[in-house]
């Protein structure tokens, strides 16, 4: 039984409710769809688009790359853009990755919004300072 | 193994712990790290890297869904991410200073003395006869919502706010020194001391270490150590999981939701001390 088909005392979902759970849903929907693109295009070409991977065997793809310098799989935001444009497989689903981190700053600062349009200074305040750390550690890299 | 069954194997992994996760608030690290780790040999960096995946999955995916059916208290939430992020940029800052294996160790206790305080709570839906602080009622923090499984509104009052603060500080302050543990610490500051009732502790967890998470993911992607073909299962089979979660968690008491949620506070503690006490933390 779902929630909204029993008389309901408590007011009903606010608008910010209905936004922040709409951003939510869609993000993780679309990150999801770029992910399973991306898995697929890797299954189907064998390749990760990143030569120095050999795709075949399992070993080679769970290898810590890292300290072995860069160019497995990109690490920046326009390597991945330019790669999932490019149509590499390992750059489409780093692009959902992206996606899915993004999902949760989206929401941040859609909550500063409507609390501004609330004209709740309290709030406004409090979200906004999430939304100044949260961008300041993805920025720097500090966190 | 085939990469087609280590595929395979680790998105029915994370659908489980997506499952667990969007259930009790937390990310599924507990069982996504000690899984690519130890069952999948996969190094630790990358398991790590995966986790910090499968919290940001396990929040958004679970929280559209607690966000729209109203049992998330977001103002809680977003009061309490003020603690969560800046405990977890200080830990960040502090990580090679501090001695993160004693930490552990100490954490891990705390946890297990929460477990005791849980076990002696363990019958209860909803708490009663809590009177809401001046503070909370200021901040707007107390609230209500249709809980299915009682077939009622339940209506609630926050109190000890700063100890809550406190505690989601630590909360904060743990993810980003450990990386693990971060949603426990959550539910318990706002279930044992703040007395939200425990689904509204756990769907606000849930809400909330998505940002907690996404703070830190910035770090580890441009390090590397997000890997595509590990990050791929993990999100596919968090996302999947959590639909089946969220469904689970409106039929279920609250009661019942506190003892699975017991088991996974002392397996944490306890996993929490092993790590300190043999190492393998960064």
């Amino acid at each position: 039984m779902r929630p909204e088909d029993r008389t309901d005392p408590i007011p009903s979902i606010t608008r910010m409710e209905l936004a922040i759970s709409v951003v939510l849903r869609w993000g993780v929907m679309l990150s999801g769809l770029v992910i399973l693109i991306g898995i697929l295009a890797f299954a189907l070409t064998h390749t990760t688009g990143y030569a120095q991977v050999p795709a075949h065997h399992l070993r080679d793809l769970l290898a810590y790359h890292q300290s072995r310098g860069p160019g497995y799989f990109p690490t920046a935001v326009h390597e991945v853009l330019a790669g999932a444009l490019a149509g590499k497989p390992y750059a489409i689903i780093a692009f959902g990755v992206i996606l899915l981190i993004a999902t949760p700053v989206v929401r941040v600062a859609m909550s500063v919004l409507f609390f501004l349009a609330q004209r709740d200074r309290l709030y406004v305040a409090i979200t906004l300072f999430v939304l100044a750390v949260l961008l300041a550690s993805l920025f720097t890299g500090v966190g | 193994m085939e990469p087609l069954t280590f595929f395979l194997s680790v998105f029915g992994a994370s659908a489980a712990a997506g499952l667990l996760g969007a259930l009790l608030g937390l990310g599924g690290g507990i069982i996504i790290v000690p899984m690519l780790s130890l069952l999948f040999g996969v190094n630790f960096h990358y398991a790590i890297g995966a986790s910090i995946v499968s919290v940001i999955a396990t929040s958004s995916g679970a929280a559209a869904t607690y966000v729209r059916d109203r049992i998330t208290n977001l103002r809680l939430g977003m009061f309490l991410e003020v603690a969560t992020t800046t405990g977890a940029v200080v830990g960040a800052l502090v990580a090679g200073l501090l001695p993160g294996r004693v930490l552990s160790v100490i954490f891990g206790v705390v946890l297990l003395h929460s477990a005791w305080t849980l076990f002696r709570s363990r019958h209860e839906d909803v708490p009663t006869g809590v009177e809401g602080s001046p503070l909370a009622t200021r901040l707007r923090l107390h609230g209500a919502y249709v809980d299915p499984a009682l077939g009622r509104v339940v209506k609630y009052q926050i109190t000890r706010v700063p100890q809550g603060f406190g505690m989601m500080w630590l909360a904060g302050l743990i993810s980003g020194l450990l990386g693990i543990g971060s949603g426990v610490f959550k539910v318990i500051a706002m279930d044992l001391l703040m007395r939200a009732p425990i689904k509204v502790s756990t769907t606000t967890s849930n809400f909330m270490i998505g940002v907690t998470a996404a703070a830190s993911a910035g770090i580890y992607f441009t390090r590397g150590d997000i890997s595509p073909f590990i990050a791929a299962p993990v999100a596919l089979g968090i996302l999947a999981g959590t639909i089946a979660g969220t469904h689970l968690l409106l039929r279920m008491r609250g009661a019942a939701v506190r003892k699975v949620f017991l088991v996974v506070l002392m397996v944490t503690a306890l996993q929490m001390i092993l790590q300190g006490i043999r190492g393998g933390i960064r």
